[in-house]
């Protein structure tokens, strides 16, 4: 027989029973579907944790105050003195000939919920105190006005620059530019306003505001240990290398060893790689509970061809009396299986895509190509796996005892 | 008898089949000699039960005997596999049943057509083969209904149709007219004379002896065997 009358004896076999039909096709759709849709929304939500600590600069190291130790109680160092964290230590990291692979570094002081008035409206924002390189480390552009310059941290000038929340809150439509905005009981000339950058997890952060290192200090926070020192690898690559030459540097001028330490480095690049791969864990999670869904409708495909097979045993009776071989039945049944899954794969590659389009649980979904083209192959692989059973007993029915079933 | 000199189509000798095993073992060919040549029409009679339908199966390579050998056209049809059977079935025998057996949702041409697709017969010629044996059953203008459109009249004439469209060397036909009113059995009857007069060998089970008239010779059936071959005028 020709191929397209063995497909069109498995359509016609296919249009006889509508409603079953469509309900297996319904659990192959749903699988296709699931999978991809499931996966995508796994690979979303890995790339918006990625796009948001991109936003934090991937270049970028962070020296903070204190450290944090895990396990263990009590922390172990006693005896240690806690040394502050000071300029001398930035100016370290920054003129060594031991730091080849750190590109800037910017001490960092915060005052937090420093409460911003002007023209009486008043917000409270965090107040960082820094270096102009702050700007570059910590990946913060200016969409209007200028940063503070370097001399206005030599000379201690009140100059400020803030981020769109801040402007929002304070200053609605109005623009700050050139304006005295009275944070902490200081006077700043508001210099510049940040571009927006959103949110990364709960931290909004256009929600500062940034002014020279020795005005904060001087006027807000007084001259204590810093918070933290900002410091900015080369390149992304050299991040986990800049932050070895910063234990160097910094543990012989603390005394200090790697179970000592009273700072800690935190490297963006490594939360960056840690973060994606627990979200690869949970993408694959993700796909794992919708294959299963997939393997059972492709199980109901079994199901559904066992019933016809038995439904249909006297005319596999008859069709074998007048001359159809063993092949003939066998692909009649299997075209027939592989139908019912072919059309449940495209439908559920076109609902998948559809439903992909909207945000799910807070993400949006982003399509992987592979996950459509292997649900789709996979479940034409289901209809010629799982009909095969039912298709291989319909073929090997004696033809005398299939003609005698009522 | 000049029957002599002709070849047999098919011969039966120590045939049994028997159903079941152990103690509720049903011996339902109890050893059946029988050589029929072509061009015959034979009628086999036999009360309910005496295995007619069993011997049928057995000659329409349908089912295999226990015991025995039966070969049709030379060949020893004991010795074929699965598809060997399909094979023969296709190439020499056209089945009519008591029950019609079309393929339901399937129109009566296509039903016709079935046996030269599974042949290999391209699509137009089948079409046209399937076209003149609905018209020689008279049904041309039912070829687009489907079996349960039509009466039991029209189906078993189809069934005919189906059976003849692949001119095959021997008719089998089981109590064809058992489910027909008079006016039917006569048309399927007819047809199944013309069938014979164009040289076809024809086996028929019936229960009536009007119907047996018809036939050249008539075997009759008792417990699994032949107690009686008769051949008219
Ligand atoms: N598949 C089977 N399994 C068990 N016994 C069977 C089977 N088929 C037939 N028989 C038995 O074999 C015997 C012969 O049956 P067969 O169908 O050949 O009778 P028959 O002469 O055609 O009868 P009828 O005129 O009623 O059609 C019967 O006793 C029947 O019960
Ligand atoms: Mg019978």
């Amino acid at each position: 027989m020709m191929i397209g009358e063995t497909f069109s004896h498995g359509l016609s076999g296919v249009l006889a029973n509508k409603l079953r039909s469509a309900l297996t096709v319904l659990g192959i759709l749903i699988g296709v579907a699931a999978v991809i849709v499931l996966i995508a929304v796994g690979n979303g939500s890995s790339q918006a944790v990625a796009a948001s600590i991109q936003k934090l600069g991937t270049n970028a190291i962070l020296v903070q105050h204190g450290s944090f130790r895990f396990g263990g109680f009590g922390g172990g160092n006693a005896s240690s003195v806690q040394r502050d964290l000071t300029i001398d230590d930035a100016q370290a990291i920054l003129s060594s000939t031991n730091a080849p692979d750190v590109q800037a570094v910017a001490p960092v002081k915060q005052d937090q919920g420093v409460s911003c008035t002007w023209n009486g409206n008043s917000y409270s924002t965090n107040l960082t105190g820094t270096w102009p390189s702050y700007f570059q480390i910590s990946n913060y552009p200016v969409s209007q006005g200028t940063y503070f310059t370097n001399a206005d941290v030599v000379s201690g000038a009140r100059s400020i620059v803030i981020g769109q929340t801040v402007v929002t809150q304070v200053y609605g439509t109005h623009n700050p530019i050139g304006t005295t905005l009275n944070c902490g009981g200081t006077p700043f000339q508001v210099v510049g306003v940040l571009g927006a950058k959103g949110s990364s997890g709960f931290t909004d952060l256009d929600d500062v505001a940034i002014a020279p290192l020795t005005t904060v200090q001087h006027n807000l926070t007084g001259y204590g240990s810093l918070g933290s020192i900002a410091v900015e690898a080369t390149s992304a690559d050299s991040a986990t290398a800049a932050q070895n030459e910063i234990y160097t540097i910094l543990d012989g001028r603390h005394a200090t060893s790697a179970a000592s330490r009273d700072y800690s480095v935190i490297n963006q690049s490594s939360i960056l790689s840690t973060s994606q791969s627990t979200n690869q864990v949970f993408t694959v999670l993700l796909g794992a509970v919708a294959a299963i869904s997939l393997l059972v409708g492709g199980i109901g495909i079994t199901n559904i061809m066992l019933v016809s097979v038995t439904e249909r045993t006297r005319e596999i009776g008859i069709r074998k009396a007048i001359g159809a071989n063993r092949r003939t039945i066998l692909s009649q049944f299997l075209v027939e299986a592989t139908l019912l899954s072919v059309v449940g794969g495209v439908a559920g590659v076109v609902i998948g895509l559809l439903v992909s389009r909207f945000q799910i649980a807070g993400v949006q979904p982003v399509i992987l190509p592979v996950s459509v083209a292997g649900a789709f192959l996979v479940s034409v692989a289901i209809g010629l796996f799982f009909g095969s059973y039912p298709a291989n007993r319909a073929a090997s029915l004696r033809p005398i005892e299939a003609l005698r079933h009522e | 008898m000049n029957d002599s000199t002709q070849r047999p189509v098919f011969t039966l000798s120590q045939v049994t089949k028997s159903y079941g095993m152990g103690n509720t073992t049903v011996h339902a060919l109890r050893g059946v000699d029988l050589t029929v040549d072509h061009g015959e029409y034979l009628a086999i009679m036999g009360a309910s039960g005496s295995g007619k339908s069993t011997m049928m199966n057995i000659i329409g390579a349908l089912d295999v005997a226990t015991s025995g050998t039966y070969e049709l056209d030379g060949i020893d049809v004991g010795s074929l596999n699965d598809d060997a059977l399909s094979l023969v079935r296709n190439r020499k025998i056209g089945f009519i049943f008591q029950s019609f057996n079309l393929i339901p949702r399937t129109t009566a041409l296509a039903n016709v057509e079935l046996p030269l697709a599974y042949r290999g017969v391209r699509r137009k010629e089948r079409r046209q083969r399937a076209e003149q044996a609905l018209a020689a059953v008279g049904l041309d203008d039912r070829s687009s209904h489907e079996p349960n459109e039509l009466s039991g009249g029209q189906q078993q004439r189809v069934a005919v149709a189906r059976a003849l469209v692949t001119n095959p060397a021997i008719l089998l036909a089981d109590e064809p007219t058992g489910n027909l009113d008079t006016v039917a059995t006569n048309d399927v009857l007819n047809l199944l004379d013309a069938t014979h007069r164009g040289g076809s060998t024809i086996v028929l089970i019936t229960h009536e002896d009007e119907v047996a008239q018809r036939a050249s010779r008539v075997i009759k059936l008792r417990d699994g065997q032949i107690y009686s071959d008769e051949r008219n005028r």
